[in-house]
């Protein structure tokens, strides 16, 4: 039934599918209609013009009325092409069952014979076959239908295939049904559904190509004239009397394009891709949308400092807040960790500083991301563009998808320059392998000429880190660098980063999930909870004397060698969705702390000296403070 | 590389061996007697068997497809009765001018139908996208000989921009110019069709690129809009665009045939057609294997581009 409704939200395929079937339900009731006789030739009234007195559409060249001609052509280009396109999918879905069923060399046999069958052009393959039979409707019929099996049975067999090893099957055939009995009540009930999408994808050409073949001649015989037929026939008189010619070629075309515009509609309806909008591109930049809502700039000191920024997710009706109001500021030289669970909007954070949120359906709503003053959010393409890789600078989780897959990773890292400046093709490489080098790529000189599949994970993601230095940027995002690689590959990407933010005095805003990697590599620390940051401080300190509970729970998830059997505990509950955010706060469901304030409006994140925290019960380590 | 080449061709030879079985079964086993098509009037049973004597059709059919085979593979693909003349000098004859009307063809919907879907996928839901698609769906809708007609009615006939048919000028000089001229409206008609295929394939490859993460890579690194379309994004497409190409040819050369019945263009589908309606079985048989080995050939090069462009599958 979602089938229909969306088919039936599908304004075009709504309106191929009325045509459709007003056109098939006029070639059902043509022979009740008070027509003209559709072949007995009036010679004294040939070539009248449409609008004639007893020949709305006019006559064709033997004086036979052609809106009755055109309604008999309709009911038999139709038919025809039905019987085509049945006939196909019978006899390949026949084909197409057995092979998949069976395998083994029956199906060896049959698929290179389908093969063989395909390599031929197809309009070829049905003149052949006419060739063969002879002209005639019915010859042509056969013709189109034949060239259409092997189409069938190849997509057919692969759906047998898949589904000839489910387990029902096997169950099927452990019980002792005979494999007739399965094919008819297991496989088949489950191919059909197939077999009709690709029939509606088909049936369009299939009129198409059999009004073809009487277009040639081949076809339907006189008198009996289908669609195509009655085009051949008027293309003598094409220059002295075009309506014997327009009025069947628009036909086709209306009846071809509404089956093609219903068949897109029950593809689309049936492909849940296209259900939620997925497939929609992403554009140069996120969307902003935060009207006038700019802050102040804050923070002096900082080289890149996010403002109370907001970055929204919008899905139809429903508003994800991915991002609800972050202020964060890093300083030269300084590494700043984000860490949150997946879905805390961490990810999202980073990427909207150089607007590179995807969008459709991300945008910006509030707030500022300022690189050394200079609001990034707003800002127009050109110059942001300009800054991208230059200023700010990214590193991504999954090195083999961030890396083109089609080119050699020297000509990305030169790409990567040449966005930003020109440089010639000895420079280039030179300066590539260079990169290479500093991220310390043994045989940099060969490695250079690499494709990204020829490399190991670790190699590839010191491909990105070399990418996102080639600029000399001043801050550089590391989102998740480390997240797709083997422990010891990970360990030496993080020495890497330490030692490239000391020598050469970047800022890293580095994201992850792991407190393990942040207490390695930042200086500070930011803890992300559903879109907000819940606390903010020194790292050493917040691993030491958590403030709040969530983070305290995190860090509680860490293992750690040599502490004997720790209980490791697991945050009871899931994060919040972020487009149904509870009143308060969002951890309150899941945290041992909680208390009704919690959940009665929002609370600020307070600031206390080097530390900040947003909670109102926040944890207490007598011991540890009393140390201090 | 020259391996990857050689193992295709290699593997193409079983293919070229499937298709003259299929087409010398197709016309020897389904009822229809050359001998009495070539006769007419005069089909006596003596003049049947004498014809039938000289042309080997008395001989058992696996002796007949061989010695047509071999005959093939010298060079002799038989005579043609109706013209009178050996069937590979016609065939190669009007193979020509179905190349060069398939081949404009061919190149049009490439250039076009990929231009077309990128500029789509580019303004996802924009105005140009929407156009293009209009005119996608309008283009893969519309028969090929009745589009091909409306042409020669609107360009030739009212605007008298392009001659009506053929592919000469009757008096005048035979240069490029004068080809050109007879060309451009059937090669459009027969591009159009595959035009819009490409297009819509490159417009949905394009959106499946757009998403990747390369992308978001590319565009952090500051790559100009224009490049990530362009370069990365249509670069990445292009592996899943040219197995369509290569389909697309095949229609473009088969689909000639329509074309050249409306505009008169003196190619191999005429010829099969008239060779069809004469049932001059020998001319039917060679053009057909003519064409596919021809078509079969190509799709090797395809394949041979696809794995130029994709490093991950020479590997």
């Amino acid at each position: 039934m979602t089938f229909l409704r969306l088919l039936a939200r599908n304004r075009l395929a709504l309106a191929g599918l009325v045509v459709m079937a007003a056109v098939v339900a006029l070639a059902l009731v043509t022979p009740l209609l008070p027509l003209a006789p559709p072949n007995v030739t009036d010679t004294g009234n040939r070539f009248l013009p449409p609008f004639s007195e007893g020949a709305p559409l006019g006559t064709d060249h033997l004086g036979r009325d052609l809106l009755s001609r055109l309604l008999w052509g309709t009911r038999l280009s139709l038919a025809v092409g039905f019987a085509a396109a049945l006939i196909a999918a019978v006899l390949g879905a026949a084909i197409g069952i057995v092979a998949g069923y069976y395998r083994g060399r029956i199906d060896n046999v049959v698929m290179r014979g389908v093969d063989m069958l395909m390599a031929f052009p197809y309009i070829l393959l049905a003149l052949a076959i006419v060739a063969a039979l002879g002209p005639g409707l019915m010859n042509a019929l056969i013709a189109v239908a034949a060239v259409n099996v092997p189409f069938f049975a190849r997509n057919i067999r692969g759906i047998t295939v898949g589904i000839a090893n489910k387990e029902f099957v096997d169950a099927a055939r452990l019980s002792g049904l005979s494999d007739a009995r399965i094919i008819l009540t297991e496989v088949l009930p489950n191919v059909v559904p197939v077999i009709v999408i690709a029939m509606s994808t088909t049936v369009g050409w299939m009129i198409l190509e059999t009004a073809g073949l009487s277009f040639l001649g081949l076809g339907s015989q006189p008198p009996v004239a289908d669609l195509g037929s009655m085009l051949g026939e008027a293309r003598s008189a094409l220059i002295t009397n075009p309506h014997t010619s327009v009025v069947p070629g628009l036909m086709i075309l209306v009846i071809v394009m509404a089956i093609n515009l219903l068949g897109d509609g029950v593809r689309d309806a049936l492909d849940p891709r296209l259900r939620s909008g997925a497939l929609s591109r992403p554009m140069a930049a996120t969307r902003v949308d935060r009207g006038d809502r700019v802050p102040p700039p804050a923070d002096p000191e900082a080289v890149l400092a996010l403002e109370g920024l907001e970055t929204q997710f919008h899905v139809g009706k429903r508003v994800f807040r991915a991002v609800g109001g972050v202020d964060l500021s890093v300083k030269p030289g300084e590494c700043l960790g984000i860490i949150g669970e997946s879905g805390s909007g961490k990810s999202v954070t980073a990427l909207s500083v150089m607007g590179l949120v995807p969008s459709p359906p991300g945008v910006i709503t509030a707030g500022a991301a300022r690189f050394r003053g200079e609001d990034l959010v707003g800002m127009p393409y050109g110059r942001l563009r300009e800054k991208r890789g230059r200023s700010v600078a990214y590193i991504f989780q999954d090195p083999l998808a961030t890396l083109h897959p089609l080119y050699r990773v020297g000509d990305q890292l030169v790409e990567a320059i040449r966005a930003h400046r020109p440089i010639g093709r000895a420079e280039g490489r030179a300066r590539a392998v260079e990169l290479l080098r500093a991220v310390r790529i043994p045989n940099p000189e060969d490695r250079v000429s690499n494709y990204p599949h020829e490399m190991s994970g670790g190699m590839r993601q010191r491909v990105g880190i070399a990418m996102a230095l080639a600029n000399d940027p001043d801050v550089i995002i590391a989102d998740e660098p480390t997240t797709a690689l083997d422990v010891t590959v990970q360990a030496q990407i993080l020495s890497l980063l330490d030692d490239l933010r000391r020598s050469r005095g970047l800022a890293i805003v580095f994201i992850t999930h792991d407190f393990g990697v942040v207490g390695q590599l930042c200086d500070r620390v930011a803890v992300m909870y559903a879109g907000r940051i819940v606390e903010e401080g020194p790292t050493r300190a917040i691993l030491e004397t958590p403030r709040h509970p969530y983070t305290a729970r995190l860090i509680d998830c860490v293992p750690e060698l040599g502490q004997g059997r720790r209980r490791l505990e697991a945050i009871p509950g899931l994060p919040p969705a972020v487009d149904r955010l509870p009143e308060g706060c969002a951890f309150a469901e899941r945290c041992r702390n909680a208390r009704p304030d919690c959940r009665a409006g929002d609370i600020p994140l307070e600031r206390e000296g080097t530390r900040a925290v947003r909670c109102l019960h926040p944890e207490t380590h007598p011991e540890r403070e009393a140390a201090e | 590389m020259g391996r990857y080449i050689l193992g295709r061709l290699v593997s193409a030879v079983p293919v070229l061996f499937g298709i003259t079985v299929i087409v010398f079964l197709i016309m020897a086993l389904i009822p229809g007697d050359p001998a009495t098509a070539i006769l007419g009037a005069y089909a006596t049973p003596e003049n049947v068997a004498k014809i039938n004597r000289d042309l080997g059709l008395d001989a058992p059919l696996v002796l007949r497809y061989f010695n047509w085979l071999g005959n093939m593979l010298t060079g002799d693909f038989g005579t043609s009765f109706s013209l009178n003349r050996p069937v590979l000098d016609e065939v190669l004859e009007r193979f020509g001018a179905t190349l060069i009307l398939a081949g404009s063809a061919f190149v049009l919907c490439a250039v076009f139908g990929i231009a077309a879907g990128v500029v789509s996928a580019a303004n996802q839901y924009g105005a140009a996208d929407k156009a293009i698609t209009f005119a996608v769906l309008l283009g893969i809708s519309i028969p090929s000989f009745f589009l091909g007609m409306m042409m020669i009615l609107g360009f030739a006939v009212t605007l008298r921009w392009f001659p009506v048919s053929g592919m000469w000028p009757i008096y005048g000089d035979r240069d490029l110019w004068a080809l050109l001229d007879h060309l451009a409206m059937p090669a459009v008609a027969l591009a159009v069709v595959a035009t819009g295929v490409v297009a819509r394939l490159s417009r949905s490859a394009m959106l499946e690129v757009l998403r990747q993460d390369f992308i978001r890579t590319a565009r952090a690194k500051g790559v100009h809009e224009r490049g990530v379309i362009w370069r990365h994004a249509l670069r990445a497409a292009m592996v899943s665009i040219i197995p369509v190409l290569g389909i697309q040819a095949g229609f473009v050369l088969s689909g000639a045939v329509y074309i050249e019945i409306v505009f008169q263009w003196p190619g191999i589908g005429r010829m099969l057609v008239n060779a069809i309606l004469t049932r001059d079985i020998l001319l039917v048989q060679g053009g057909v294997v003519f064409v596919a080995a021809c078509y079969v050939l190509f799709n090797i090069a395809v394949d041979v581009a696809q794995s130029l462009l994709d490093p991950r599958i020479r590997t």
